[in-house]
C-alpha cells in the first residue's frame, strides 16, 4: 500500500535492466518499501542491477519476463501477486530504440520495435489495469518520450510506437479516474543511458536520475503528465507547430 | 435480497492515500447479506470516516456503513449506562443524553465519530490519566463475526475476543451495539483551569504534579517554537461544572446543550490549502498570547470545551488538495529526553500546523492493540506535501521505537510494519486471536495490509 507521503511498499519495473526504470525504483526507496521486482527477459543478467538496489528490510529480486510476448502476460501478473501482493508502483520502462537504417533495408526490424514498443507494452499495461481495478489503487507509470510528440525522420518508426504508446497513456489514464489507481506518462527528451551510447545528444538531454527524481515528485504531487526536462513541455509547445519545411532541415540527428 | 453497492473513492480524514471500494449504507438486519457479497479482497465497517489514515478503507473490497439512530438508544437511568448502535455518533447521542444529566464516558476532539468507531479505535480523551480509554467503560457489546453468527461479549463474557476487539480496527467481526457506562453530570458546562507555560519542561513538570486533582487535562503545544521556548504551550485542566457553582439564574437551565455550527469549508480550496509556515506561525503567536499566564474556574461550554474544530465543517479541506496527516505516538514515562529531541526535530522542520497536543496518559486496559500506555502521547497535524516529511517520520519513528513507544492505528497513515510490532509487543496474542474468529480472512482493510496486522 502507498502511505500518506507518497512512499509505496511493493515496485515492479517492467524492463528491469532499463536505466531509467531502475532509477525511478530507485528514487522511490524509502523504509517503507519492502519489495523492488525486476522483470527482465535475462534475470541472471541483472546481477549488478540487484546489487546496486540493495537495503536492509529490503527484498530485491528478478524474474522473467518478455514484453513481446503477449500470450504470457496474464500470467504473469497473476504469479507476481500471488508472490509478492498487491503492485502499489508499477513502472514500465522496456522497449527497443532500434535503427532506422536497419527499419529502412528489412521491415521485420521496424515490426519487431513496434511489437515490443507498442504492442507489447499496451498488452501488460491491460493486464495491470486491470489487476489495479480489483485491487482498487495503484500507480502505473509509463515511459513515454518526446520522440513520439512530433516524429522525425532519424527514428520515426521509435517515435511512432512511443505516440502510439503515448495516445493510449492518456486513454488508459482517464479510463482510470474513479477506480482509486492512476497512471502517469513519462515524456523524457534526449537520456543519457546505455541505450544512447555513442549517438549525438539532442538539445535538452538529460540523465536518468533527473528522470528518475521528476518522475517520483509528479506522482507524489498526483501529476498525469511529466516532462523531464520540464521545459520541453514548452519547447515541444513551439516544435509541434513548426512548418514542415523547417522542422525536416532542423539538425537533429 | 439484492445487495446494491456503490464504487466509491474513499480517504481518511486527512484526504491521502485514496483507495476504492464497493460501498454501501446497510441496516442491522441486512448486514450478514451484505457480507457474502464479498470477493477476495473481504469487507471493512466504516463510521464516519474520522479516522485520519486508512484505516476505514478497504481497496478493491467492500465498505459498509452501519444505518442507526440515537432515538433508538436505550438509558438506562439507574445503572447510568446507554446502550446504542454500532454506527450512532457521538453527537447525536449527546444530543439525547446531556439534557438528562448525563456525558459519554471517552470523547475524543470530535463528537463525529460513531460507537462501533470509539471501540474499534479504544478511544482515549482529555480524561484517560484519571478513567482509561472507550473500551473500559464498555459493559457488553454484540458482535456479528465472519461466518454470520452473532455473539454476545464483554469484559466478563468471553474476554479474550472482547479486548481483541476492543482495539482491533474492525478487523475480528462487525460490531451491531454497544452498552457503556455515561458520566452523570449536574450541568452541561465545565470548570476550566488555564495555565501558560514557557516551554516544554514547564508543562512537563506542570502535568506531572497537577493533572489528577482534575478530571479532564489536554495541553496545545507551539511546536514552530525553538530555542528556550520550546514546545511552549498552554495547559487547559477542566471539571464538570457543579450546580452549586452556577447563579441561581444559570442553574435554571443548567443541562442546555446546543452546539453551534459556524460555518462548512466549501469544497474548492487552493490546491496548496491556506496552512502553511506563515500562516501557522502567526496563528501560534496569537494563540499563545490570548490565554492568560494563569486563570482558574472559568466556565466552558461541552462544545467549546471538548470539540472546538467541530464548529467548523470539513475543516480538513483547509489543507488543500495534498491532504495532512496526523502523526501520533505515545512515549513511556522516563522517556521525556526522546519527547524533547522528537519536538526539538518537529520544531526545526517548520513543517508542524497549529493543531499540535500533549496529554498525560494513564493506565493502559487489557487491550493487546490499545494505544494509550502509562506516559505521554503528542498528535502533531503536518501538511501531507510539506517538503521531506517521509524523511522526518521515519527518523521520529526510530526515536519512538528506541523509546519503547507506539503509534496511534485510528490516525496512523505513515509508518511502518516494524514499528508496529514493534510498538505492540502483544501483536502476536491478537493476530491468533483474529485468526482464530476469521480464518478466511473475511475482514480487511488498507491499514491491515500496509502494516501487516492480519
Amino acid at each position: 500500500m502507498e502511505n500518506a507521503v507518497g512512499e509505496v511498499q511493493n515496485i515492479l519495473v517492467l524492463g528491469g535492466r532499463s536505466e531509467i526504470g531502475v532509477a525511478i525504483a530507485r528514487e522511490m526507496l524509502t523504509p517503507s518499501t519492502q519489495r523492488v521486482t525486476l522483470a527482465c527477459r535475462r534475470p541472471d543478467e541483472s546481477k549488478e542491477v540487484e546489487a546496486s538496489l540493495t537495503r536492509e528490510g529490503l527484498r530485491v529480486e528478478s524474474v522473467i519476463f518478455d514484453g513481446g510476448d503477449t500470450a504470457s502476460h496474464a500470467d504473469f501478473i497473476d504469479n507476481i501477486v500471488a508472490t509478492s501482493g498487491d503492485l502499489d508502483v508499477v513502472i514500465l520502462a522496456f522497449g527497443v530504440l532500434g535503427s532506422q537504417e536497419q527499419c529502412d533495408d528489412d521491415s521485420q526490424s521496424a515490426v519487431k520495435i513496434s511489437h515490443t514498443n507498442y504492442t507489447g507494452a499496451v498488452s501488460i499495461a491491460m493486464e495491470v489495469a486491470k489487476r489495479f481495478r480489483q485491487q482498487g489503487h495503484g500507480r502505473l507509470v509509463i515511459l513515454s518520450s518526446v520522440a513520439g510528440e512530433r516524429t522525425r525522420k532519424a527514428n520515426y518508426v521509435y517515435g511512432s510506437t512511443k505516440a502510439g504508446l503515448d495516445a493510449f497513456a492518456q486513454g488508459l489514464s482517464d479510463a482510470m479516474v474513479g477506480t482509486g489507481a492512476s497512471v502517469l506518462i513519462v515524456r523524457p527528451g534526449f537520456v543519457h543511458s546505455a541505450m544512447t551510447t555513442g549517438m549525438k545528444a539532442a538539445p535538452f538531454s538529460t540523465t536518468p536520475d533527473v528522470v528518475a527524481k521528476l518522475t517520483v515528485k509528479g506522482l507524489r504531487a498526483g501529476k498525469r503528465i511529466v516532462w523531464t526536462p520540464g521545459i520541453l513541455r514548452w519547447v515541444f509547445m513551439v516544435m509541434r507547430h513548426l512548418p514542415i519545411a523547417i522542422w525536416r532541415r532542423l539538425p537533429m540527428g | 435480497m439484492e445487495t446494491d453497492f456503490t464504487t466509491s473513492r474513499l480517504t481518511g480524514w486527512g484526504r491521502t492515500s485514496p483507495s476504492s471500494a464497493r460501498t454501501a449504507e446497510v441496516s442491522r438486519g441486512d448486514v450478514s447479506e451484505f457480507i457474502k457479497d464479498s470477493n477476495r479482497r473481504g469487507v471493512l465497517m466504516r463510521g464516519l470516516g474520522r479516522s485520519y489514515g486508512d484505516a476505514a478503507q478497504n481497496a478493491g473490497g467492500v465498505v459498509l456503513t452501519l444505518k442507526g439512530s440515537a432515538h433508538e438508544a436505550v438509558l438506562d437511568v439507574g445503572a447510568g449506562t446507554l446502550t446504542a448502535g454500532a454506527g450512532v455518533s457521538l453527537h447525536d447521542l449527546l444530543k439525547v443524553i446531556v439534557p438528562q444529566g448525563f456525558f459519554v464516558p471517552v470523547t475524543p476532539g470530535t463528537r463525529f465519530v460513531t460507537v462501533g468507531g470509539a471501540v474499534a479505535s479504544d478511544i482515549h480523551g482529555k480524561n484517560h490519566h484519571v478513567e482509561g480509554s472507550f473500551g473500559k467503560h464498555v459493559r457488553r457489546l454484540t458482535l456479528m463475526l465472519a461466518d454470520g453468527t452473532i455473539h454476545e461479549i464483554g469484559p466478563e463474557q468471553n474476554p479474550s475476543l472482547f479486548w481483541a476487539t476492543v482495539g482491533g480496527m474492525g478487523l475480528t467481526g462487525v460490531i451491531l451495539d454497544v452498552t457503556f457506562a455515561l458520566i452523570p453530570i449536574e450541568t452541561s458546562l465545565c470548570t476550566v483551569n488555564t495555565i501558560r507555560c514557557r516551554n516544554i519542561d514547564v508543562l512537563i513538570e506542570e502535568m506531572s504534579h497537577g493533572d489528577d486533582d482534575h478530571r479532564y487535562s489536554v495541553a496545545w503545544a507551539d511546536l514552530l517554537a525553538t530555542g528556550s521556548r520550546l514546545g511552549r504551550s498552554v495547559l487547559w485542566r477542566g471539571d464538570h461544572t457543579k450546580l452549586n457553582e452556577l447563579s441561581s439564574k444559570d442553574a435554571a437551565n443548567a443541562l442546555r446543550y446546543e452546539p453551534r455550527h459556524l460555518a462548512t469549508v466549501p469544497p474548492v480550496v487552493p490546491s496548496f490549502g491556506f496552512v502553511n509556515k506563515l500562516s501557522s506561525t502567526v496563528f501560534n503567536e496569537l494563540w499563545f498570547r490570548k490565554e492568560p499566564r494563569r486563570k482558574e474556574g472559568g466556565h466552558k461550554s461541552i462544545p467549546s470545551y471538548f470539540h472546538p474544530l467541530d464548529a467548523i465543517g470539513s475543516w480538513n479541506r483547509l489543507y488543500g488538495a495534498g491532504g495532512f496527516l496526523q502523526y501520533q505516538f505515545a512515549l513511556p514515562f522516563g522517556r521525556e529526553d526522546e519527547l524533547r529531541q522528537i519536538i526539538e526535530k518537529v520544531a526545526i522542520s517548520k513543517t508542524a500546523s497549529p493543531l499540535v497536543v500533549l496529554k498525560r496518559f494513564g493506565a493502559s486496559n487489557p487491550a493487546p492493540l490499545s494505544f494509550p500506555m502509562p506516559g505521554w502521547t503528542l498528535t502533531v497535524d503536518i501538511p501531507a506535501r510539506a517538503e521531506g516529511l517521509g524523511v522526518l517520520l521515519h527518523s521520529i519513528d526510530e526515536l519512538v521505537m528506541q523509546s519503547g513507544g507506539r503509534h496511534y492505528l485510528a490516525k496512523d497513515a505513515h509508518t511502518t510494519p516494524l514499528a508496529i510490532r514493534q510498538g505492540y509487543p502483544r501483536l502476536d496474542e491478537w493476530k491468533q486471536i483474529q485468526q482464530s474468529v476469521d480464518p478466511d480472512r473475511r475482514w480487511q482493510s488498507d491499514l491491515a495490509r500496509r502494516l501487516e496486522l492480519i
